[in-house]
Parts: structure tokens; sequence; C-alpha cells
């Protein structure tokens, strides 16, 4: 007959594996939900192919009255009586707003990252860092509207565009977005290096600041082009401040001041009242496809990136 | 004892609600988002005063609506635009013949920022405005400047008819900036000198910083505007069709309304109906 004390043990591995289990169940249910995202979306946009050629994603040729001949055309125009669906100036749209909104907020994150891993006092750390993560919990559709009501109007007073909500706008939101993750992961990055380098530097007669830039950012670099890249990712996706600040035209265009149409603004706005099993249905989750494909890749990338420079500090 | 006295109560429960459940008429409404507000408050209203009916509406858009009655899942289809024949083909086939009701009307205005020197605009000019065929003020005789389009989201029944019954069903141009709602076309163009936007009139009432362009027909014709000197809605213009950007909202039913649809309906259509639709924003039917 087990004694009361045996018993109870077992009860303690008893609850230890069921707590086990559920934990790996916590751990799976992610990869296993984002498999069905991938499959859903994937599968609906498919459906396209149907009806559609895969060559109307970058364009199609359409007979112009007003030139009396045919023209190529390459427009997102889902409601027409030839409907287009060119993913090019949406594709155009979403990088225009993502590559200067990373350009800003890596200029600002990771200058931020190196003041507050190597020359902020922890004090100042332990005010900074706290208003920072403040950053990351403001709502995306409060940071649109200011952009829209406010940032617009001096930006066109500023500069002079033509355009008052254009590309440059949404960057600028969208930056304050990517800031904090930049901030964040560069940060980790560089407090990784060992602090035998840095001493090893100070050792041979290195300045503070020749430690940072000849020492200590070499050594994290990989970890920061990891959270420029996340963050060019995030800025990818971003959605509810590019539907309110950059216009929303579906243009092809170069011009960082112009308007344009991203491909989250451009899901957006649409799918709400789409017809459920339309061509247009079907074409709005390609987009979505092409989105998620985009990111996906910039993740698995700066996943790898990081991974390397783990294994480099390490040995 | 606990049990029993639950059992009772859940019979008097069912005994106090069953004769409302079953005398209760349910009469479901489904379509156009722009009618949405409007025949939420008809419901409400008509609720009031007739508490044995219970109206249930929903949006979704004028096509989802239509598709409901022809699949026989609505009683009353509201539509910012009037049926396709292909839908009353349709319709047939399933054994339903739709009635058209004229609910409401709804005039569309063009807007401008108030610095912008243009009161007036064919419609001619406006279509080519919104096609990309005139991109400068100067050519329609404003002050010299590129011309900033403001437009609404593709899913809207607004743009749809303007696009129809302004365009000729042509396309826009691709640099339109689409709004999401027509509250933020008037954000935007009362914000931008350069800017032209359109929507329902009643979003455009009593703001200082935007200018209601006056619409001709033609070139020769006289240009109306939607809205009277003291800045309410001209139903007149509307009613005459001497304002030309004006469409009319239907309500379909699947036959010739009867019993509780029908007294709905003429309720809509009498002088309490009608007043709620000019509360809402929107011209009443004469």
């Amino acid at each position: 007959m087990p004694t009361k004390q045996s018993l109870t043990q077992k009860n303690i591995r008893l609850s230890e594996r069921a707590i086990e289990k559920i934990l790996l169940l916590a751990g799976i249910s992610s990869v296993v939900l984002i498999g069905l995202i991938f499959i859903f979306l994937f599968k609906e946009a498919v459906f396209f192919f149907q009806t559609a050629s895969p060559f109307d994603l970058i364009g199609k040729w359409v007979y112009d009255e007003w030139a009396s001949k045919n023209i190529f055309n390459m427009m997102w125009q889902a409601v027409s009586k030839i409907p287009k669906y060119s993913l090019v100036p949406l594709i155009c749209g979403s990088f225009l707003v993502a590559f200067p909104a990373t350009l800003i907020s890596a200029v600002i994150g990771i200058g931020c990252a190196i003041y507050l891993s190597e020359i902020a006092s922890n004090k100042t750390r332990e005010t900074l860092k706290p208003t920072l993560e403040l950053l990351a919990g403001i709502p995306s559709v409060v940071l649109g509207f200011f952009m829209l009501a406010v940032v617009a109007t001096v930006v066109q007073n500023l500069l002079g565009t033509k355009f008052r909500l254009n590309a440059f706008v949404g960057s600028l939101g969208t930056a304050l977005c990517v800031l904090p993750i930049i901030i964040t992961i560069s940060e980790d990055a560089l407090r990784a290096v060992p602090k035998e380098l840095r001493d090893a530097s100070y050792a041979l007669g290195a300045t503070k600041w020749q430690t940072i830039f000849g020492t200590v950012l070499p050594a994290a670099i990989s970890g920061i082009s990891a959270a420029v890249i996340l963050g060019f990712g995030r800025a990818l996706g971003e959605t509810m401040i590019v539907v309110m600040a950059t216009g929303n035209a579906a243009l092809i265009t170069l011009n960082i001041f112009s308007s344009v149409r991203t491909m989250t603004a451009n899901i957006a706005a649409e799918l709400g009242a789409v017809a459920q099993g339309s061509e247009h249905y079907y074409a709005l989750f390609v987009v979505g496809s092409v989105l998620f494909a985009f990111t996906f890749i910039l993740n698995i990338f700066s996943e790898i990136i990081l991974s390397g420079m783990r294994r480099k500090l390490r040995m | 004892m606990k049990i029993k006295k639950m059992i009772l109560g859940l019979a008097a429960t069912i005994l106090t609600l069953s004769p409302s459940a079953f005398a209760a008429k349910n009469i479901t409404v489904k379509g156009s988002d722009t009618i949405v507000i409007l025949g939420q408050r008809w419901a409400e209203r008509y609720m009031q005063s007739n508490p044995e009916v219970t109206i249930q509406v929903t949006g979704g858009g004028s096509g989802t609506g239509i598709a409901a009655l022809i699949n026989g899942t609505t009683d009353i289809a509201n539509a910012s635009r009037p049926i396709k024949d292909k839908e009353i083909d349709k319709a047939k086939q399933a054994g339903y013949y739709p009635e058209e009701i004229k609910a409401a009307m709804d005039s569309l205005a063009v807007v401008v920022h108030k610095d912008n020197p243009l009161s007036e605009l064919s419609m001619k000019q406006i279509a080519g405005i919104y096609m990309g065929k005139i991109n400068d003020w100067s050519e329609i005789g404003g002050n010299p400047g590129p011309i900033l389009r403001y437009c609404r989201e593709s899913n809207s029944g607004t743009y749809v008819f303007f696009k129809e019954h302004v365009l000729n069903d042509a396309d826009y141009a691709a640099d339109c900036q689409t709004m999401p709602g027509t509250s933020a076309v008037a954000n935007a163009v009362s914000k931008d000198a350069a800017g032209i936007g359109y929507g329902g009139a009643a979003y455009f009432l009593n703001q200082p910083n935007l200018k209601i362009i006056s619409v001709k027909k033609d070139e020769s014709s006289e240009a109306f505007n939607p809205v009277k000197a003291d800045g309410t809605l001209d139903y007149e213009a509307a009613w005459t069709g001497r304002y030309p950007i004006a469409r009319y909202l239907y309500m379909y039913t699947s036959f010739k309304p009867t019993g509780e649809i029908k007294g709905y309906i003429d309720w809509i259509l009498s002088e309490e109906g009608q007043k709620v639709v000019e509360e809402v924003g929107y011209v009443p039917v004469k």
C-alpha cells in the first residue's frame, strides 16, 4: 500500500505533466494558427486565377476612347466596366511609405539605442525607456488622426506640397510606430556585446566615441540590421495610419510627396463591402497574400541574421 | 421545492412571453448603407407607435439587399439605385414580383474650398475633372493651379451613382484621393484650397470653409444649387430635377405590399415618415 507521501508526490508529478502539456499546446497553437491563416489566404487567392490571368496583376490592355487606341493600363480600379487589378501602384505605394518610414525611424532609433545602452546613466535610462514604451502603446488610429488633422497641414505649409495627404505624411506617422521596435531590438543587440570587447578597446587607449563606433557597433551590426528589417516589415503592414494620411490615390510614382494607396489601405478600404466570392473579393486576397509573402520573407531574413549574431557572440 | 418553484417560474415566463411572441409581426429590411440610418430611424419611430410590429434593419449594400429579396430572406430591400432588369428577371424566376417604392431623395453636392473663386460648373466640366481630362483650375476659369480630386471609396453607393450619372460610367482618374466617408471628404476639402469633393449635400451644410457649387445640366442651361440661400436643402430643386445630381432612394418589396408591410410603407410615405427623412438630412419625396 502506497504511503501518503508517495501519493502526493505522484499527484505533483501528474499535475506537472499536465501543465507541461498545456504549455506545449499554447506553444504549438501559434504555429498552427499561422499555418491556418497561410492556407486560408492562399486558398482564397488562388480562385482569382480562375477568371483572370496572372498578367492582370501587372496591367491590362484597355481601349481608350479619348485616344481611340488600346492603352496598357497599370491601375487598380476594381469597380469599373473593365475591372483592373494591377498590383504595381499598390506595391509602389506600400514601399513609398515603408522605405522613408524605416529610414527615419532607423536614424533616430539606432541613435537612441546607442544612447540608451552606452551613454545614458541608469537613472536617465529608467525614465527614457518607459516613455519610449508608451509610444508603442499609442493606438495607430490616434496617430493617423493626428497626422490627418495636424501634421498634414504643417507639412503642406512648410514644403508647399501639391497633395495635402501624401506618402510622406503617412511615413512620418508610420515611423512613430516603427521607432519602438527598432529601439528595443537594437538596444538588446548592443547590450549583448560582451563587456570584454569594450574593456579591450579601452585598454588599447580608445576613447568612448572610438569604442562605440569602432568596436561595439560593428559587433552588434547584424542585430541592428535585423531590427531595421523587422521595422520595415512592420511599416509595410501598418494600415490605419496610411488609410487616414496618404490620400489613397493608386498612383505609380516615385515622388514621396504624392498621394499613394498602399496594399494594406486598399484591403481595409475595399474588403468591407465587396461581394463574397466575386473576382474583386479574390483579388483582395491576392493583395493580402503578396503582402504576407513580403513580411514573411523579411521576418525570416531578420531571424537568420539574429541567430547568426547570437552564435557569433557566444563563442 | 426549489425545482418546483423554478418550473413554475419558467411556465409563467413562457405564458407571458408567448402571446406577444406569436402576435408580433416581424419585418426585415436589408440593403443600402446610405439608407441604413434613415431606415433605422423610421423603424424606431414606427415601432414606438406600433409596438406589435418588430422591424429589423441591416445594411450591406444595395446589391446585397436586392439579392436577399430574390433569395426570400428579407421582406424589404433598401437600394440607393433602381433595381436592374437582370435582377427583376432573377426575382421572377424565383417567384417574386418586386414592387418599387420611392421612399426619399438625396441631392449630391459638389464642393470646393471657400477661397475658390468658382461658384458654378457644368456637368461636363465636373465629369472632365473627375475623369482626369481637366487638371488645372485655370482651364475652367479658376485661379491657376492643379485640381486635387477627393472621392469616395469604391464600395460606397455614392461612388457608383456619381460614376454612372456624372461620369457616364467612365473611370475615375487614377489620382482621385479616396476618403473613408463623406465627412472625411468635407474635412479634406475644407483644408485644401485646390480641392474638390462630392457627397450627400447634408454633410456639407453650414460648413464655413466649404462652398457648394451650383451645377448646370449643360453649357447653355442655368446653374442650380442643391442648397437654398438660408443654408437649408432646396427640396424644390431636387423634385423638379433642376438640380441634376439628385437621386431617389428606393425600397423594394417582393410582392405588392400587404398587411403590416403595407402599413409600414404607407407610414413612411406619410407626412410623419417624410419628416424623419428631413431630420436625417435627405430630401423628402413630394
